[in-house]
């Protein structure tokens, strides 16, 4: 583990919590919004989402003539393309938290610095779920999980 | 025009987030990825994932610094449905292996059609949940 992967890291962190600040993406009022398509509809989340997926692309595009990664010995991203019911039910569960809340783990996480108790609340549960699925799924199936890398 | 720019440009820096830490470090920026793996025992790969974590909590902090103000956080849930989407969120991420930006922002940049197929499926159960909260008459 050399130190310009940990400081890439940060940065990459820095870039993705001051995203999330800008955005506005980290008030919950405003992702309950735009998921309340029978209220008044807030469109913020999908412009986020676009110059999101659009600059993402071109880091995915500029890896295709990439041996490797600047930094690191391979690339490890999922290779995975099928189907699976955890897959869907694990989305299904998360869609229907999300939609109770209206947070989602980043904006959660980056929201702990300001100190809400509603926030940490959130977060302690959101840990201890995420806890609960270590603790009950199989060891050994890690392949399974679209951790396959390529 | 800030109405549809700023969204525009925070999803930029998120999409540049992305971007670095697949051409720099190989990896996937999937948040309940780097955060519930750091829940089981630490490996090689903890310090990267702590210093991302970090930088994502400082994230708030500059922005403070450079707009003067903290960045708006309502929350009208209540203490129990905290718990209970909290709960559903972090064991809902991992059994789906990821979240927004694993499968949002990452899966999405990549076509990846399990990514496709999540996006579609937290989406449209987020939305059906909102609805029956907010029009269903289950709270308020």
């Amino acid at each position: 583990m050399n130190a310009s992967r940990i400081v890439a890291a940060l940065v990459a962190g820095l870039l993705f919590g001051s995203g999330l600040a800008l955005s506005g993406m980290m008030d919950p009022a405003r992702v309950l919004g735009f998921l309340d398509v029978a209220g008044a509809f807030d469109p913020t989340l999908a412009f986020v989402l676009t110059g999101a997926v659009a600059v993402s692309a071109v880091g995915y595009l500029l890896r295709r003539g990439m041996a490797r990664p600047l930094l690191a010995g391979r690339f490890e991203v999922p290779a995975a393309r099928r189907l699976d019911p955890k897959l869907l039910g694990g989305a299904a569960l998360f869609g229907i938290g999300w939609g109770l809340v209206g947070l989602c783990p980043g904006p959660a996480l980056a929201a702990l610095v300001l100190g809400l108790p509603d926030v940490a609340i959130f977060v302690a549960a959101m840990l201890g779920g995420m806890l609960l699925y270590r603790l009950t799924s199989i060891r050994g199936s890690g392949s399974a999980h679209g951790a396959t890398t390529s | 025009m800030s109405f549809v720019l700023t969204p525009l440009a925070g999803g930029a820096l998120i999409g540049a987030s992305a971007g670095l830490l697949l051409l720099a470090n190989g990896r996937i920026a999937g948040i309940s990825g780097i955060a519930g793996r750091l829940l089981g025992r630490w490996d090689g790969d903890a310090a990267w994932r702590i210093a991302f974590l970090v930088g994502l909590l400082l994230g708030p902090v500059l922005y403070r610094g450079v707009a003067g103000q903290w960045p708006a956080v309502r929350i009208d849930a209540p203490w129990p449905m905290l718990i209970l989407g909290g709960l559903l969120v972090g064991y809902g991420t991992r059994l789906g292996s990821g979240c927004t930006s694993g499968h949002g922002v990452c899966g999405l940049a990549r076509l990846s059609p399990r990514s496709l197929a999540a996006v579609a499926t937290f989406m449209a159960f987020a939305m059906a949940t909102v609805f029956l909260v907010r029009h269903g008459g289950l709270s308020r």
